[in-house]
Formats: structure tokens, C-alpha cells, sequence
């Protein structure tokens, strides 16, 4: 059965819920978000990612109503949001440090936002419960906030952020707070609730694997500006910059000298060494200075050199970080760069090829490198 | 034995500094006038022994606090200071949470500044800061002066040695005790719960109300019994600026003890009161442990 693939950015007839247009917002002298456009579509899952002081904080408490933009508009499904309060936006927000109200029950709270609607008797109780059920929280239901752990606080906040059913979901750090295994059980239970929810979900972190894992697009930003907005894949096999290349995941870049050659290009990285190949569709300026990001699990290491691989460099094993179920190999080449080869450990540790000072040949295919503008 | 030796310290603070005083007092109300110094028999004499101690307790008797009933002084005293007391906490109350407030939502660096201003008046004695309250009340006073400069009024007010400057001095000189525990819990206040409760519907009005009313209620409640119990038992305020008809139970106590030498009728008055105060003051200390639990996670 084919299925369809959710990707309303790439179908120009679809309207956006969110449009940002030419956005720019200053706080003195400083430039938290510098001229940004953007359109978020409904039912999507949008990470904004960055590093801390990026603006991906500014521009979702922006879609709150917290702040306003110094200049630009925001339109959120077709109406300009300028003038509106937070309190008259079908926006909710999920805070970082949950917000949850101290003085109130669990159930208090998920009901504090369906009682600023005028909902009273079964309805809110109704929706209170269904809201309890979605969050496995009924339980809990009347308990204080100090109460209850830290997993389950999130999910209070989740669903009194819910409540209300709000067009769109504003989550700002949300699961921050959360040691790793939680944190990646809640990821799921995210996605999961979205899905059930149709809601539009906006999700600020500086976790990648966050973004990476929740998302149906990921924005990552630095200084204001939106660098790359494409699929999680996307952003990870296909970055349009070393800094993208290098906010996500773990990469190698080679700094060199392009020249055009068949389908790609050849590039000269260092004096009197070999030249690299990779095949590409992008076009590099005329100065030909290019940077090469291979990702370290996409480098092979062997012995002797492979035959038949254009791209192999000869190094010294310097580290090996042991992961579990992978080993980083931290490959001095000569010139003294680092390269991290990763390999998975399928056979048991003792049985490990390679160890410490032994001279490695790092190889990759043609399609493996990625050539980036440097 | 150490951890003994720790409780022990308090309580024998306790002991030294609250129960036996109230002894002494409680045991000079059960006694009779006499001329004599001190003005009050029996004394207690334990030189002679067991009969002597006795004769001492047979002496006492209920008899000064069966005449407190009789006279309805006592009792109107007692229901007047009430009632000056909680009024006046009201009025603190509104004048206090204001300035609170403001101190709260002030910048940071202001923050010491703000805090000192609101304790500076302390380093002035009590007494000079409510005498100089009458030249600002009274009918040549400064107020007075202002408002007819002013063309505000063309008459004197009349303020001074009535209830009205009774309720300012005790507001004037007790708004710290309220200033300081509400900052201490408005201060504390997380100002996401506030956009939280915006982002959920509320209006700015609604928010402080739902949100920072509540939360800031420990601050308050221990705010108005810093003012109410120590209002209660007034003295100063209510006999420099408090007219002859400003009746406080302070003011009675005084004139048993010094005009009337009536040292047992005093004491009695005295053991009322502190009874009547005791209810305030284990609703204060329950409220306090409440806020410890509360907070203790």
C-alpha cells in the first residue's frame, strides 16, 4: 500500500497556519531574530534548533504573544497577530520550567485554562478526564504539583497546554528536565499524542536528537537567522553548510581546493596528497574553496588499503572512545588533522581489529562526502 | 545528649523569657491590693516553711478577674482594641501590598535600595517617630497647614487625639511587618505561572488575582498577625495620638498598673489579653508550619 507522505511545504497550494514575513526583533542593540521569513503548516511537528542566544526562544514566545516583532508580521492561520494578547491567541504554551500552579491540583490546572472559556460542570469535568486519560495521569489527578515527579509534572503541562485543543503547541524546552531514558520514552509519547491530536506542535531545543527524533521539519538557527529548514534527513545526509553539517550529529570536515570534474568534484585537500572525490549536484562559487563533511559512521577502516576506493587516507589510530554498541576511532591523518571513523561493535570487544598507534586506512565511497561551500 | 542539650535551648529561652514572667504576672492577679511595696499580698515567704507556703496559696482567689465582668470598661476595652486592631491590619494591608508589590516587580539592582527605604525608619526611636506624627496631625500641624495653603480646605481637620490618627500611626509605624513577608513571598513568585495563566485566557486583572493573590497568601496571613497581635496590645500610639473616647485596652492596662497602683486588677487584665492573643498566635504559627510542609517538597 503506498502511503502518502506528509510534506504539505512541498504542495503550493497548501496554506500555511504560521507565516512569519520578513520578522525582525531587537531588544536594544541587540538582533535576536534578523529579518526571518518562514511558513509552518498545519498538523506539522516544527523544531526550531539552536544553540543558547539563537532566537528560537524569541521567535515561539513571539507566536505566543509574549513579545512583539520590531518590525515584520506574523500571521497565524491568515490573521496578523500584531495587537493580540497571549490571552486572545488559540495558541497555548508548554514552559520550560513547566509553569504548573503550585496552589492547585493536577486537575486544577489542566481545567484553569477550560474555565477561563466559560466551560463549567460535566463538560470541563469531561474534558478534564479525557485530558487526564490522554496523559495517563488520572491517578493523579488530585494532587499538588510538588506531588509528583518530574515525568509526570511534563505531562501536566502538556495537558493543560492541551486542553483547550489550541490550533497550535508551543513547546519550549520540553523535556529539558528529564533524565535520557525518560526523555526518549516522552519523545515517542509527543509524537504519539500530535498524532492523535492533529495539533500543530512548535518545538524550541538544543537537543538535536530531540529535533531530530520528534520533527517532520527541523529549523536550525544561529544568530537570528533560520540556516537550513528541511527533514530531519534532510538535515542530517544533506546539511547546505558546515555549520549545519557540524550542529548535527558528529562530522569530519576536510578544507580544500575544488575542481570540477565529471559528476562532482575532485578536491585537492592538502599538498602532494591524493585528491578526493565526490559526486555532487551543487555548485560551488568560482574561488573553488570548498569544505568536505563526511560523517564519521560512513568511513570504513581497514588495514590495508581497499582497492577500488578513490577516497582512502592513510592515519594513525590515536583513540578509541567505546560506546557500547559502537567505537569511535579518533584517526590521526598525516597533517595532523583528527578524522572519527565510527564502526559498529558486532563482534566482542576482544576480538577488536584494530587498537591504539595501529596505522589504518580511512576509506569512503564517492557518495558518502558531502561538498559544502567553505 | 547533644541533641538534647539543642532543644534544650529553646525552651529554656522559653522558659526564662515567656513562662516565667507569666508566672509572676498570672500569680500578682490572683492577689489583693495592699499599701505596701510591692502593692499587692500575699507575698511569698519561705522561711516559714510549709504552713507559710500554705497560708500563701490559700490567700489567692479569682476575685480581680470576677471584677473585670463587673465593670463594662473592661470588656468594651478589650472589644475596642479589637476592633482598632483588625481594622488597622486591613488598612496596612492595603497600603502594604501595593509597595510590596512594586518592590517585587522592581529592577534588580533596585532592589536593596527599595528594601532599605522600607527599614530605614527603624533606626529612629518608636517614640520620636509617633511624636512627630502629632506635629504633622495636629490642627497647626503640617496637613493642616498643606491643605489651607492649598485652598483645599478653609478649616482645620480635626485628626488629632481621634481614632483616624490613632489608625494612621498604627499603620504608619507597623507597615514594615507587612511589607517585608509579602516581598519575601512575592519575590519568590516564578513570573512563568503569570504568562502561563495569560497563555491559558486570563486577563492581566484575572492573573493576579487566580495567581499571584493566591500564591503571595502565606506572605499575607504572616503579614497580618505581624500587625494585628502587637496592635492588640497598644500603648504608645493610642495615648499620643489617640483622643480621651479612644479606647484600648493598652491604654487601661497602663492606668491600672500607674494611676491606680492596682497592680492584681493589671495583672488580670493582662492575663486576658495575652489569652485572647494566644488564638491569633497558634493560628500564626499553624500557618507558618503549613507554609514549611508546603514548601518542603
Amino acid at each position: 500500500m503506498a502511503q502518502t507522505v506528509f510534506a504539505p511545504w512541498e504542495n503550493a497550494d497548501e496554506k500555511p497556519l504560521i507565516q512569519f514575513k520578513n520578522v525582525t526583533k531587537r531588544f536594544g542593540d541587540f538582533v535576536a531574530i534578523d529579518n526571518l521569513t518562514q511558513d509552518i503548516y498545519a498538523r506539522e511537528f516544527f523544531a526550531l534548533l539552536g544553540p543558547s542566544g539563537c532566537g528560537k526562544t524569541t521567535m515561539m514566545r513571539m507566536l505566543a504573544g509574549f513579545e512583539t516583532p520590531t518590525e515584520g508580521q506574523i500571521l497565524i492561520a491568515g490573521q496578523d497577530m500584531a495587537g493580540v494578547p497571549p490571552n486572545k491567541r488559540a495558541v497555548n504554551m508548554m514552559f520550560q520550567s513547566y509553569a504548573l500552579f503550585p496552589h492547585l491540583t493536577v486537575a486544577d490546572n489542566i481545567a484553569f485554562g477550560l474555565k477561563r472559556e466559560g466551560k463549567a460542570g460535566a463538560e470541563l469535568d469531561a474534558r478534564v478526564e479525557e485530558m487526564l486519560r490522554l496523559t495517563r495521569l488520572t491517578k493523579f489527578a488530585k494532587r499538588k504539583p510538588h506531588q509528583i515527579s518530574g515525568g509526570q509534572r511534563q505531562r501536566v503541562a502538556l495537558a493543560r497546554a492541551l486542553a483547550k485543543a489550541p490550533k497550535l503547541l508551543l513547546l519550549d524546552e520540553p523535556l529539558g528536565a528529564l533524565d535520557k531514558k525518560l526523555r526518549q520514552d516522552t519523545q515517542f509519547e509527543l509524537m504519539d499524542i500530535q498524532e492523535k491530536t492533529g495539533t500543530t506542535f512548535v518545538i524550541v531545543t538544543h537537543d538535536q536528537e530531540e529535533a531530530m527524533t520528534v520533527a517532520s521539519r527541523v529549523a536550525v538557527m544561529d544568530e537570528g537567522q533560520i540556516i537550513q529548514v528541511a527533514t530531519p534527513a534532510d538535515i542530517y545526509e544533506r546539511p547546505n553548510s558546515v555549520y549545519v553539517a557540524d550542529f548535527i550529529g558528529d562530522v569530519n570536515i576536510l578544507h580544500g581546493h575544488a575542481s570540477r570534474n565529471a559528476d562532482g568534484y575532485d578536491i585537492a585537500y592538502g599538498e602532494g596528497k591524493p585528491a578526493l572525490h565526490a559526486k555532487t549536484t551543487t555548485n560551488l562559487g568560482e574561488s573553488g574553496k570548498c569544505a568536505l563533511a563526511i560523517r564519521p559512521e560512513k568511513i570504513s577502516i581497514t588495514a590495508q588499503k581497499p582497492a577500488k576506493v578513490t577516497n582512502a587516507i592513510k592515519g594513525k589510530i590515536i583513540d578509541i572512545a567505546y560506546l557500547g554498541n559502537l567505537s569511535t576511532y579518533h584517526v590521526e591523518i598525516e597533517g595532523g588533522q583528527m578524522i572519527k571513523a565510527q564502526t559498529a561493535n558486532t563482534t566482542r570487544l576482544e576480538r577488536r581489529s584494530f587498537t591504539w598507534e595501529d596505522t589504518v586506512w580511512l576509506s569512503w565511497t564517492d557518495t558518502a562526502a558531502i561538498v559544502l561551500e567553505g | 545528649m547533644r541533641r538534647f542539650t539543642l532543644i534544650a535551648v529553646p525552651y529554656l529561652w522559653l522558659l526564662v523569657l515567656f513562662l516565667v514572667p507569666f508566672a509572676i504576672v498570672f500569680k500578682i492577679s490572683l492577689s489583693d491590693t495592699a499599701l505596701a511595696i510591692p502593692p499587692y499580698a500575699p507575698t511569698l515567704d519561705l522561711s516559714s516553711g510549709w504552713a507559710g507556703l500554705r497560708s500563701f496559696f490559700a490567700e489567692l482567689d479569682l476575685e480581680n478577674f470576677w471584677f473585670l465582668t463587673t465593670d463594662d470598661l473592661y470588656w468594651k476595652a478589650y472589644l475596642s482594641s479589637l476592633q482598632i486592631a483588625a481594622l488597622s491590619t486591613v488598612f496596612t494591608l492595603l497600603v502594604g501590598y501595593p509597595i510590596a508589590y512594586a518592590m517585587a516587580q522592581a529592577e534588580d539592582a533596585w532592589r536593596p535600595t527599595l528594601m532599605m527605604l522600607v527599614i530605614l525608619p527603624f533606626w529612629t526611636s518608636f517614640l520620636i517617630r509617633v511624636y512627630s506624627w502629632i506635629g504633622i496631625l495636629s490642627n497647626e500641624g503640617f496637613l493642616n497647614q498643606f491643605l489651607i495653603w492649598s485652598g483645599l480646605i478653609s478649616e482645620p481637620l480635626i485628626i488629632l487625639n481621634t481614632n483616624t490618627a490613632v489608625y494612621i500611626g498604627i499603620v504608619y509605624t507597623y507597615l514594615p511587618f507587612m511589607i517585608l513577608p509579602i516581598y519575601a513571598a512575592l519575590e519568590k513568585l516564578d513570573s512563568s505561572l503569570l504568562e502561563a495563566a495569560e497563555d491559558l485566557g486570563c486577563s492581566r486583572l484575572t492573573a493576579f488575582w487566580l495567581v499571584t493573590i493566591p500564591l503571595s497568601k502565606q506572605g499575607i496571613i504572616a503579614g497580618c498577625f505581624l500587625v494585628f497581635i502587637p496592635a492588640l496590645g497598644e500603648f504608645v500610639i493610642p495615648s499620643l495620638l489617640g483622643g480621651s473616647q479612644t479606647l484600648m485596652i493598652g491604654k487601661v492596662l497602663f492606668e491600672e498598673f500607674f494611676s491606680n497602683r492596682d497592680w492584681p486588677v493589671a495583672s488580670a487584665v493582662a492575663v486576658i489579653l495575652l489569652l485572647i492573643l494566644i488564638i491569633p498566635i497558634v493560628l500564626f504559627q499553624r500557618n507558618e508550619q503549613k507554609q514549611r510542609e508546603a514548601e518542603g517538597q
